[in-house]
């Protein structure tokens, strides 16, 4: 259990998707513009990591790596690793798709506000990032799922943080030419030195 | 578009540059430039898939219904980009193995999705691929002159030859510990983009608006 609560610490914060490996860069620059909207991606990328690391990790363990395929008889061995971007691209796109469908459908109110983020997850590298971590760093299924949940929610922190700084600094005198992107680029290094100092807590 | 290939070429390194201000690709372009040698492999890959996924897919443009051109354009990318990453893994694997997750991250570099949503779909064969040589340019440009200061500053050399002797082997120079830290990425660039900016002021941002990425809520964007 202390391994799955120190698991989960590390990804939101020591490891922060947005903070220490600058992924999901382009939805993180482009969606900090208010609270409101930081929130609802923050949301939709817990879900959609918290839901593909798992998935992931079962088709790279049960049809990928290497010996996977043993279930089928005589199929042991093939080897198919060289088709794993491609597996975990497909996975992303199809998981985003359906978690698309099934919020349109049960909850009208949540789609109209989440909705609109989805689509942008599909390509979002902090997602395909997480399943890559997860492939390169060998986790377990319930290790991948704690890490999923973990780095979304890390992400989602990030972003209602740094949407809230963007918010204050619209009242601030910034020199011309550093308007707009220069300047946020320069708030999240201060943010990412910020998170820095979390670097070493372990439980 | 008739632009001539010379300008397709090189409107993108200072003009247009896909990272500065069309705000395209920056996640890979500051993980990987702690180094030179890093940052130089990256872009060749980058180019190499850029240049690749832009000509496949306008030659098939007309034939790519609207409605699955995101999957068809993504299976794509990641058809090349599976190659590149074998071609590292098989001739440079020490980088191939810094780089890690980075490689795969190609596919979702929002530079090639952007190019070959904006520019490869409309257009031919040659102008896409004049197109990929000069937004892939653009992009190794920032990622090299990022890695320069990052290795120069943070460690003393650049490509790993030794221009600032540092104390550790007997010279001068206390190298900054924070230059090849995750921070110092952000800042290179924030102060990469006010140099820009400043040399060419029509590229200041009227309000705070984010180039090629709409606000949610328009139709069609992709992230």
């Amino acid at each position: 259990m202390e391994h799955y609560l120190s698991l989960a610490l590390k990804a939101i914060f020591v490891e922060n998707m947005a903070l220490a490996f600058f992924l999901g860069m382009c939805s993180f620059l482009a969606i900090s513009k208010n609270v409101f909207n930081a929130i609802g991606m923050g949301l939709a990328v817990i879900v959609v990591l918290a839901l593909t690391c798992p998935l992931n990790n079962l088709l790279y363990h049960y049809l990928l790596a290497e010996g996977a395929l043993s279930w089928i008889p005589g199929a042991a061995g093939v080897h198919l690793e060289f088709l794993t971007f491609l597996v975990l691209i497909g996975t992303i796109a199809a998981v985003v798709q359906v978690v698309e469908m099934v919020i349109e459908r049960f909850s009208p109110g949540l789609y109209g506000s989440l909705g609109v983020f989805l689509p942008l997850i599909a390509v979002n590298c902090s997602i395909l990032g997480g399943s890559l971590f997860m492939v390169e760093r060998e986790y377990t299924l319930t290790e991948s799922l704690v890490f999923g949940t973990g780095a979304g929610a890390g992400f989602a922190l990030a972003i209602v943080a740094l949407a809230a700084i963007r918010e204050r600094m619209r009242y601030s005198n910034v020199p011309e030419p550093l308007r707009g992107l220069g300047i946020t680029f320069i708030t999240v290094g201060l943010m990412a030195i910020g998170f820095m100092s979390f670097s070493g807590i372990q439980l | 578009m008739a632009a001539k290939p010379k300008e397709l070429a090189f409107d993108p390194l200072f003009d247009n540059n896909p990272i500065g201000l069309q705000v395209l690709g920056i996640c890979s372009a500051l993980a990987v430039t702690t180094a030179m040698d890093t940052a130089f492999v990256m872009s060749l890959a980058v180019i190499g898939v850029l240049v690749g996924s832009n000509v496949a897919i306008s030659l098939i443009r007309e034939h790519i219904p609207s409605s699955i051109r995101i999957i068809t354009q993504l299976v794509i990318i990641s058809s090349l980009v599976i190659i590149a990453d074998q071609i590292l893994k098989a001739f440079v694997y020490s980088i191939s193995l810094q780089l890690s997750v980075f490689v795969g991250l190609i596919i979702t570099n929002c530079i090639i999705m952007g190019r070959a949503e904006a520019f490869a779909m409309q257009n031919g064969p040659k102008e896409s691929f004049f197109d990929g040589i000069g937004n892939g340019l653009g992009y190794s440009v920032v990622l090299l002159s990022v890695a320069f200061f990052r290795e120069l500053f943070g460690t003393g050399r650049v490509a790993g030859f030794t221009i600032l002797q540092p104390v550790s082997e007997g010279g001068w120079y206390v190298p900054n510990g924070l230059m090849v830290l995750a921070p110092a990425a952000f800042l290179l660039i924030g102060c990469f983009i006010w140099a820009v900016r400043s040399w060419k002021p029509e590229q200041v941002e009227e309000e705070f608006h984010i180039g090629a990425l709409p606000e949610p809520g328009f139709e069609g964007d992709l992230r």
